[in-house]
This record gives structure tokens, sequence and C-alpha cells, in this order.
């Protein structure tokens, strides 16, 4: 069959069931959106090619299937590193498909050239450059092997537009991939499992640390068991959250630099940390000195570059985490940690006091009560995405997600502007989901241009702006460690709800705490994306806080008069 | 201290750049690096020397597997081994220290391989510490001019660096 690159390439992504691509066309991608028609394949146009990168970041995670993004070359495939390098960092399957100028232009500076391979060399898992027809359907099938196996991430494939144009008989070579120089299969050896069981079983006080590696392997049911046969208490990171269900009672919550301070008092005084599927970034250790130094240490990841890469552990096995727990499950028995469930439940029970009834409920409206009155209005079933900064530790705190891959954040690399086309990507791959996007003020701003993006898409993806005049991350650490100096922090927004309205969406504002259900569930019935402009309180703070590089133990806890004000009313 | 790293990969454009930036994304500083084809068609083989500890040496064997063109990654410090640079050093020749010169090489087993009435180009083959020690007792007869091509290396004995299986990587990978 003769058939043109571009439609060679269409005909591959069919047979990697891609089903929707998000892209933006240009000069040197032209042929494959003309080739584009032919194939029962959903398009979404962005009006940024980040946020093409985000939807299909947010697609993948929502999904699990590899999010598939497009752009043309030179600005087009700029446009895409921050969303590629977000991808990277928190491990999304996902191929990126950028035009190239024609081979022949190559290195001569051609217009909207740009070495997109060399830019994203170290932001993908692996990336091509295909300047010939024939290397097209091999390069992409690898692509999708790469990126969807071991450790997932982003693959790059930048085509020359002369090889989109050429055209070659044409047939399917579906055989097995064959890669001498990638092993996404690595396993641990039984000797390391039958180590893992006796740490296991012989520890005092263990504590289970849970990261995306849980969800991404698919390991969830495996860990719930373990935990339960082991009585065993869970930690999550920030993207571990929900690979447990958050009201389970051996869910102690997330660790870290904004974690709860029993679980972080827990991690310091475990004699065994079970590390899985984690990779003990700095947000979640602190002073590595410092850092749970009287326990042992189990770290299992597939990536073996994160064994001792942080954290130097005693026993670090290198495999699937579902199937390397199932091996260790087949051998434990069941283990009971009355006295140390009962430690932690105590701290618990005097820390608990920023509960959320513990916040004033006058005319103030804070984040808080905002995220947990979409959680309650939801019934914690609603499809999380949030942006970064505030608004995105208070969600991890409060919205109390029980289900799988319905918690989606920028954890490692911390974008913002994440928020609402991962929203929508992830919408595109759970159309049932009640899909929120929690932004906040500043974050929302960089990508919210893909509101029309919803729009034109006809989609449903409600948008919580926890507004509070600030860009609260980076004014809680002047507060704390500038000296109340807001360089460039205050800013000026639009008017949400008229920019939802030029969008010919629905736009809500909610300025006490009164509302908050009422919008929600207004939000819910309305047809069509709708963004609430939640007003709170601008200067509040995210507690506890473990200053950056300080020790995991060390605090910054909530000011006192909230706090007995929080006991008064519990 | 010094590493010898011998990196087995797949023949493709762009490898070296990949090893290399990962060399300087992960902050470590390449002493020499040198790649050539070896007796298998398509593999090439990078000897790359490096200065750090032994727990960065693992981190950055670690990190080299993850590349997708890498096939095998041996650390050959601790091994018997042959290691051998060439350099040429090209020396200013007068009346006087012509003869000199001459008999300092034929002490050094280097090799005279280009001859003016000024200079001469030396061809030396050796170790690290053998062309160090040659290059000082040139100097102040007058280098003109120097290249070396960096260090290559071999494990000795018969068997090959090259073996073939997934668990001895699994296991050499995680060495706890």
């Amino acid at each position: 069959m003769k058939l043109t690159g571009a439609q060679i390439l269409w005909e591959t992504l069919m047979r990697e069931g891609v089903e929707v691509v998000f892209g933006y066309p240009g000069g040197a991608n032209l042929p494959i959106y003309d080739a584009m028609l032919d194939y029962p394949v959903r398009h979404v146009l962005v009006r940024h090619e980040q946020g093409a990168a985000h939807m299909a970041d947010g697609y993948a995670r929502a999904c699990g299937k590899v999010g598939v993004a497009m752009a043309t070359s030179g600005p087009g495939a700029t446009n895409l590193v921050t969303g590629i390098a977000t991808a990277m960092m928190d491990s999304s399957p996902t191929v990126f498909i950028t035009g190239q100028v024609a081979s022949k232009f190559i290195g001569f500076d051609a217009f909207q050239e740009t070495d997109v391979t060399g830019i994203t060399l170290p932001i993908t898992k692996h990336n091509y450059l295909v300047t010939r027809v024939e290397e097209i359907a091999p390069t992409l099938r690898e692509a999708f092997y790469i990126a969807s196996t071991g450790r997932p991430g982003p693959v790059l494939v930048d085509i020359a537009k002369d090889a989109q144009q050429h055209s070659m008989d044409w047939e399917y070579d579906g055989r097995p991939i064959k890669m001498r120089g990638y092993r996404p299969d690595l396993r641990p050896v039984p000797r390391q499992i039958e180590q893992a069981v006796e740490m296991i079983s012989a520890a005092k006080r263990p504590l289970i640390l849970a990261g995306r590696g849980v969800l991404l392997s698919g390991a969830m049911r495996e860990l719930l068991e373990f935990a339960e046969r082991a009585n065993t208490p869970v930690a999550l990171t920030l993207l571990g959250i929900s690979g447990f269900p958050a009201t389970h009672p051996l869910n102690l919550g997330m660790m870290g630099m904004h974690g709860e301070a029993w679980v972080n008092h827990a991690i310091q005084e475990a004699d065994l940390l079970l590390a899985f599927g984690m990779r003990f970034d700095d947000r979640v250790t602190g002073n590595l000195k410092t850092y749970a130094t009287g326990a042992r240490k189990i770290h299992i990841d597939i990536d073996p570059s994160e064994i001792n890469k942080n954290v130097k552990v005693d026993l670090g096995l290198v495999g699937d985490l579902r199937e390397t727990l199932r091996q260790i499950l087949d051998r434990l028995e069941p283990l009971e940690h009355a006295d140390w469930l009962g430690q932690i439940a105590q701290e618990k029970g005097s820390n608990a006091v920023r509960d959320i009834q513990s916040l004033p409920g006058d005319e103030h409206l804070y984040a808080a009560h905002v995220i947990h009155d979409l959680w309650r209005a939801t019934a914690g079933q609603a499809l999380i995405v949030t942006d970064v900064g505030q608004h995105q530790m208070w969600a991890a705190q409060y919205f109390k997600q029980d289900n799988p891959h319905r918690w989606i954040t920028s954890g490692g690399l911390g974008t913002m502007g994440f928020g609402l086309p991962a929203a929508i990507g992830a919408k595109i791959a759970c159309p049932e989901a009640d899909v929120w996007a929690i932004v906040g003020d500043g974050g929302f701003q960089m990508t919210a241009a893909e509101l029309s993006t919803a729009a034109q898409e006809g989609l449903k993806v409600n948008v919580a702006v926890i507004n509070n005049g600030f860009l609260g991350m980076v004014r809680q650490w002047q507060e704390f460690f500038y000296e109340r100096r807001y360089a460039a922090t205050p800013m000026r927004s639009p008017d949400f709800v008229k920019l939802a309205e030029a969008h010919g969406l629905t736009g809500l504002r909610v300025t006490s705490r009164a509302e908050v259900e009422g919008a929600i569930r207004r939000a819910r019935e309305t047809e069509g994306s709708v963004v609430v402009d939640f007003r709170v309180e601008q200067e509040d703070s995210v507690y506890p806080m473990v200053p950056s590089g300080a020790d995991l133990h060390n605090m910054i806890r909530r000011p006192m008069p909230i706090a007995e004000t929080a006991e008064s009313e519990i | 201290m010094y590493h010898t790293i011998v990196a087995l990969v797949e023949d493709k454009p762009g490898v070296l750049n990949r090893v290399a930036s990962l060399f300087r994304r992960r902050t470590f500083n390449i002493e020499s690096l040198t790649v050539g084809h070896t007796e298998q068609p398509g593999i090439s083989r990078m000897t790359i020397v490096v200065d750090s500890d032994d727990l960065s040496i693992e981190r950055l064997t670690a990190y080299l597997y993850k590349l997708v063109n890498v096939i095998q990654v041996e650390d050959l410090t601790s091994l018997p081994r042959v290691t051998r640079d060439l350099a040429m050093i090209k020396v200013s020749a007068t009346a006087e220290n012509r003869t000199h010169i001459m008999q300092t090489v034929d002490v050094f087993r280097a090799r005279i391989v280009d001859v003016t009435n000024s200079s001469f180009i030396i061809e030396i083959t050796g170790d690290e510490e053998k062309i160090e020690g040659f290059v000082e007792v040139l100097r102040p007869l007058g280098i003109i001019e120097m290249v070396r091509t960096g260090a290559v290396a071999m494990a000795r004995g018969t068997n090959p660096l090259y073996m073939n299986g997934n668990g001895h990587l699994a296991e050499s990978a995680v060495r706890v």
C-alpha cells in the first residue's frame, strides 16, 4: 500500500490506540494535519502548545493511556517545553510529535527551525529526529513503548516535513519491539524479597511512604492488602495521593513540607521506612542529615537510579511495585503494631486542632472552607486537578481523595498554569467524571486562554479559583522569611466572572462561607464549564510548614489564636 | 578518585551528545572521553574517566543505564585492566638537544614520527603516569604543541565486557 509519511503516522497512531490528540497546526506539520482528516481521531485545538502538553499529561494521568500532543516546528515545539518537563518530573506517559523543517534545511537556521531534540534531550525519557519516511512507523512504535513501560515518561518525535510528505510502500510491522539498551522489566531476585520480609517482620515502628509509583504500577490493592496485613500506617507523597484511600484508618495523610505534624513525626520516629514508588524528593525529606535517622529503609522502585539517590537505603528492590508487593505478600504473615499505631493516634489527636472547623466561620472565607465544602458537596467523588501553590497544598490537605487517579497535580516541576489544561485533558479521558480544576488566581491566568478550548470542545470542566489577590505561596515565603516585604506578589486580576462570560461560559462569585455550597451545586448543575471566583482571605498561609532544607520535625505551626479557637469549637 | 568507566552504546546519531549531556546535567566532570567502533557492528565503546567517589559512580552508572541507547556500563577501576592513552608531542629540536631528545624517546619507548630541521613530533603510548612523566621530561626542552587521545581501557583476562542477560544488570544496578 502506497502511503505518505503523514498517513503512516496516523496508521501507526491508530494501532497504538490513540483516540485523541491535543495540538496546534503550523507550517512544518501541515501534512500530518491534512492526513488527519481521514482518520477517526479527535483533535483538540489548544490556544497555546503548553496547554496541549498539559492536556496530554492530564489525559494520561486520568486514564493511564499514553497522552499525545502535537506542535509545529520552532515556536510550536518550544512552547511544549514546560509541559514536557512537567510530564518528565512526574513520570507521565506521553508522546510529543513535532513537525520539523524539511531535512535539507536542518542545520541552516531555516524559518521556524529549532533544534527541539537538543532542547528536550534532558527533559524527555528519550527523543528522536526522523528524517526519512521509512523511520516514521518504527520510531513511533518505539516512542509509545518507551513512554508507557518501565518508569513512564515523555518521548518526543521530531519529524522533518519531507518525511511526512514522501510516499512509500507500507505495511504495518507489528513484531515485538527489541531495543538492546532498554530494559523496562527489571525485577528483584528472591533473596531480596526474603530479606525484605525479614526486615518487615522484625520492625516495631514501620511506616509506608507511598508515592506515585503505586498509581503508575496499579498497585492500589496490593498496597491496601499489605498495609492491613502488616498493620502498618501509610504516609503519602503529594503525587501518591489517591493511591491509598484517604479515609482509611491506616492513612496518615500527606508527608513533607506541608505534611501534618503527626505524619512527619512518625517518619522521624519510625524504625523501618517502606518507600513504595517514591523518590525521597527534598520537599518530602527536609534536611537529609536528620531524616529518619533511626529507621532502616527499604526502597522499591522501578527506576534503579532512584535507589540510593537522595537517601541511602538498607535494601533496594528494583522492579514493578505491584509485582514486587505481590511477592512480598506471598511470604508475609499478619503483624500487629498496636503500640506504634496508638502512639501516632495520640499525637494526631492532640494536633488535629487545625481541622476545618478550627477556622473562624464568620464573614471570612478561607480556602480550606472552599475545598472542604467541595469535598462534601461532591461526596468526595470529584476528579480534582490542581494548579501549583497554596491552593494545591490546601487541596492536598482537605480534599480527602479515596479514588485512584482522581487527584492530578504537578508535583516535581511545580508548574503554574498546569491546572486548567490538565483538567481539560482529564475530562476528555473521563467524560463521566465531575472534573474540578482548583487553581490560584496567579496560575489560572498563565493558561486561562484554554477556557476557550473548553468552550469550543463543549467540555464541562468546573474551575474553582482560590482568589486571594496574591501569588500566595511566594507571599507566604515572603511573610515567613523576608520580613513581609511583598515584592511582586500582589496581583490584580481581571473579573473572572466576566472572563468566563466572555467565553460563553458561566461565572460565579463567592465571598462568604455561606455561599460556598450553593455555588458548587449551581456549578455542577449548569451546562458547560463554570468558573467560580472564590474571594478568600488574602494573607492566609499553609500550615504546618517545614522550611526548605530544615529538619522534617521542625515545623512552623498554625498560629495559636486560631488553634485555640479550634479547640473551643470542636 | 579517578574512575575508568566503559560504556557500550548503540552507534546512532546523538548518542555522544546524550552521554556528555548527562554528565553535565548531573554535574559530573569528565576527565577524558573516547569513542570508537567495537568488534560488533552497530555498537560503539566509550571509555570515560571521571573524578568522583564510589557512591556517585553508582548513581552515574544507573543514570547511564537510563539512556535508551546505552547497552552496558562497567566501572573498570577496581578490576585488573590495561589502560592506554596516546599522545603526540611536537618539540623544538636544536642542534644541541637533538641527541638528548632522541635518547629520552628511547628510554620511554616512544617514537619519533616526524622530523624537521627545528622540530620533532613524538608519539607515545602508555598509561596516564607514563605519559605525564614523559611530558614533564620534555617540557624544559620546549613543547610546541601536544595532543592526547584520552584513555582507553580493557579488563584483563579472556571474558569480553559484553554479557547478555538482565539479571546481571538488575543486581549490579542495585548494589546496596
